[in-house]
């Protein structure tokens, strides 16, 4: 698979490795900017309120 | 193409899917323990300073600006068990996008001072975790809060493990719904187990006394 991605890029290898690392950082801002700030609130960690579901990302009661 | 060219293929292939998997969870392990510190730190220690900066401009008040909008910092907390230092901004709402700012005052209960139970939520773990060590609490320990005006030390006396659903323990009077308030308390929560949420840690505190910001920091923050 990452052969197979590493051959498609274009270029010489320095072009071509600084293109996978331009990508890699792309993925990791995704991560952080929308996929784990998704997953965040259906993880137990910041339920910290009392409120009648028992659940953060439930509308919150009090 | 051989058959052991198409199984090297597909092993490798999960492998890599494998590798990938694993380098993701790191990466949420860091995002979850680290950046969401980093962000909320930034944004509680700017609500600080921005009320500082307000309350040192207008010294006489008012006490708030009324009224005070759903994620607006209003008031800090002081807990000096937790350090001499330590200083929270609390916001109000407890979403978790204002819990990602400082401490959240449930907006149905009162404000600081008033009679009524002054009740605020905060992070145990992750996103500036203000409450994480609040389980060293003891009962007669001093919670101040600061607003423009003045300073309200309120002492503990009660903790309680509650289930999460157990909505009592911020009402006016604790427990009881239909009682009419005489006492000015504030209850903090947070979740318990730390790390974990089947549990909540609840403080009660009372209001022990306040006195004004001319007159001076209150003695449990001489040493600040």
């Amino acid at each position: 698979m990452y052969a197979w991605m590493w051959r498609q890029l274009p270029g010489p290898w320095p072009i071509r490795l600084l293109a996978a690392l331009v990508l890699f950082a792309v993925v990791v801002v995704v991560l952080f900017v929308w996929v784990f700030p998704w997953l965040e609130p259906r993880l137990p960690f910041v339920d910290v309120t009392v409120d009648e579901t028992g659940s953060a990302s439930a509308p919150l009661q009090w | 193409m051989s058959s052991g060219h198409s199984f090297r293929v597909i092993t490798r292939t999960v492998g890599e899917l494998l590798v990938t998997a694993g380098v993701i969870l790191l990466l949420f392990v860091g995002y979850q323990l680290v950046w969401t510190n980093v962000q909320a730190d930034r944004a509680a220690a700017e609500h600080t300073r921005n009320l500082h900066d307000q309350w040192s401009a207008t010294p006489d008040g008012p006490e708030f600006d009324v009224p005070i909008q759903n994620g607006d910092a209003f008031a800090t907390m002081h807990i000096p068990r937790l350090g001499q230092n330590f200083e929270v901004p609390i916001v109000q709402g407890v979403s978790l996008a204002n819990l990602a700012q400082g401490v959240g005052h449930y907006p149905e209960t009162v404000l600081p001072g008033e009679i009524g139970n002054f009740s605020v939520a905060g992070h145990r773990a992750t996103n500036g975790e203000p409450f994480a060590y609040l389980d060293q609490l003891r009962v007669g320990d001093s919670v101040i809060v600061e607003t423009a005006t003045t300073w309200y030390t309120y002492k503990v006396y009660e903790e309680l493990i509650v289930a999460p659903t157990q909505v009592d323990v911020v009402y006016a009077v604790p427990g009881d719904a239909n009682a009419q308030p005489e006492e000015a308390l504030m209850t903090l929560t947070t979740c318990n187990p730390r790390w974990d949420s089947y549990e909540r840690l609840i403080f009660h505190t009372r209001l022990a006394s306040e006195q004004p910001k001319s007159s001076g920091r209150p003695p449990e923050l001489q040493g600040a």
